[in-house]
């Protein structure tokens, strides 16, 4: 029989374990299609981690808004794309051992500081959700409505930024497209369509029938 | 027992990887707006332990509009890179210096 907190952190070290070598292939995969694989991989598994921590209604949304909208995206942008791999690896090997040394510092200074940090003993206690006797959602909820009611607005209003600006730039005026009117055609008038002019007639009939004999005859 | 520290060390670490990711593939685009999304990942990894170890909402309320800003960003990054590729064929950075910057 296991402890369950033994167990939750058996479970933490798995998943961060999947975190981690899925966030490695996301950078070094040769293909874009597999990286943006990778990288749902990353974000499902940390969606786990976030459970770990009780933070059960951002799991959902992490998986719900990214893995289903915007890594959709980026599969939908990779696959549609006619990209040449080969060339775009070209400073791959070149730039490795630069990118290896800045991040192996900066993750050294990062470990140095939360290693000075007393404060990081720290274990979870209670969950303040079901302290206060209420969901994950229905606490974050309880926040989001209330006290942070503006920046919620705010975050409405760039997505909806986001969509015109996406729309905006993709769009594509074609020229020479020939595509109906219906509004020109609901309000076309007869005489737009059939103009009746009235003229004398040239010639006579006969002499209509005549001409191109004469016209023969030199 | 999981502490705050195994999840600030997580978010240290997958940050870390992203700007190595970003150094080492710095011609492809595509893998740079993944990278960048996996910075922000990391943060919210850390704001979403310290919202849960602190008893603090504030942290994951965040977290929930850095995921609609990060949204919104990766849609309008998506568009351009789009736009850039239908007028260029290309998505290397390298390639992509008409502004002489």
């Amino acid at each position: 029989m296991i402890d369950t907190s033994l167990f939750q952190l058996i479970c933490f070290y798995a998943f961060a374990a999947v975190t981690v070598v899925a966030a490695l292939s996301v950078i070094t995969l040769r293909n874009s299609v597999h990286a943006v694989l990778a990288l749902v991989l990353t974000f499902f598994s940390t969606a786990c981690i976030w459970m770990l921590a009780e933070a059960e209604f951002l799991a959902i949304a992490l998986i719900v808004v990214y893995v289903g909208a915007v890594m959709v995206l980026f599969l939908f942008v990779v696959m549609m794309l006619d990209i040449d791999q080969e060339k775009l690896r070209e400073g791959f090997v070149k730039f490795l051992p630069v990118g290896l040394i800045v991040a192996v510092v900066m993750l050294l200074e990062m470990l140095g500081l939360i290693g000075v940090r007393v404060m990081h003993a720290q274990t979870m206690g209670e969950n303040p959700a079901t302290a206060a006797g209420l969901s994950n959602t229905a606490w974050l909820g309880m926040a989001l409505y209330t006290q942070y009611l503006l920046p919620f607005e705010i975050a409405a209003l760039i997505l909806t930024v986001g969509v015109i600006a996406a729309v905006a730039l993709t769009l594509r005026h074609r020229t020479g497209a020939r595509k109906q009117h219906p509004s020109e055609q609901v309000a076309v008038k007869a005489t737009d369509r059939v103009r009746i002019i009235k003229m004398a007639a040239e010639r006579p009939a006969e002499t209509q029938a005549a001409a191109p004999a004469q016209e023969s005859k030199p | 027992m999981i502490t705050l520290s195994h999840y600030i060390v997580l978010g240290a670490i997958l940050f870390c990887i992203s700007v190595a990711g970003l150094f080492i593939n710095r011609k492809n685009v595509i893998v740079l707006l993944m990278a960048i999304e996996l910075m922000l990942l990391a943060v919210n990894i850390n704001f979403v332990a310290f919202s849960r170890f602190n008893h603090d909402v504030a942290g994951q309320v965040f977290v929930f509009f850095i995921l609609t800003v990060a949204a919104a960003e990766s849609a309008i990054g998506l568009a351009i890179l789009v736009l850039l590729f239908r007028n260029r064929s290309t998505v290397n950075v390298a390639e992509i210096d008409s502004m002489k910057g």
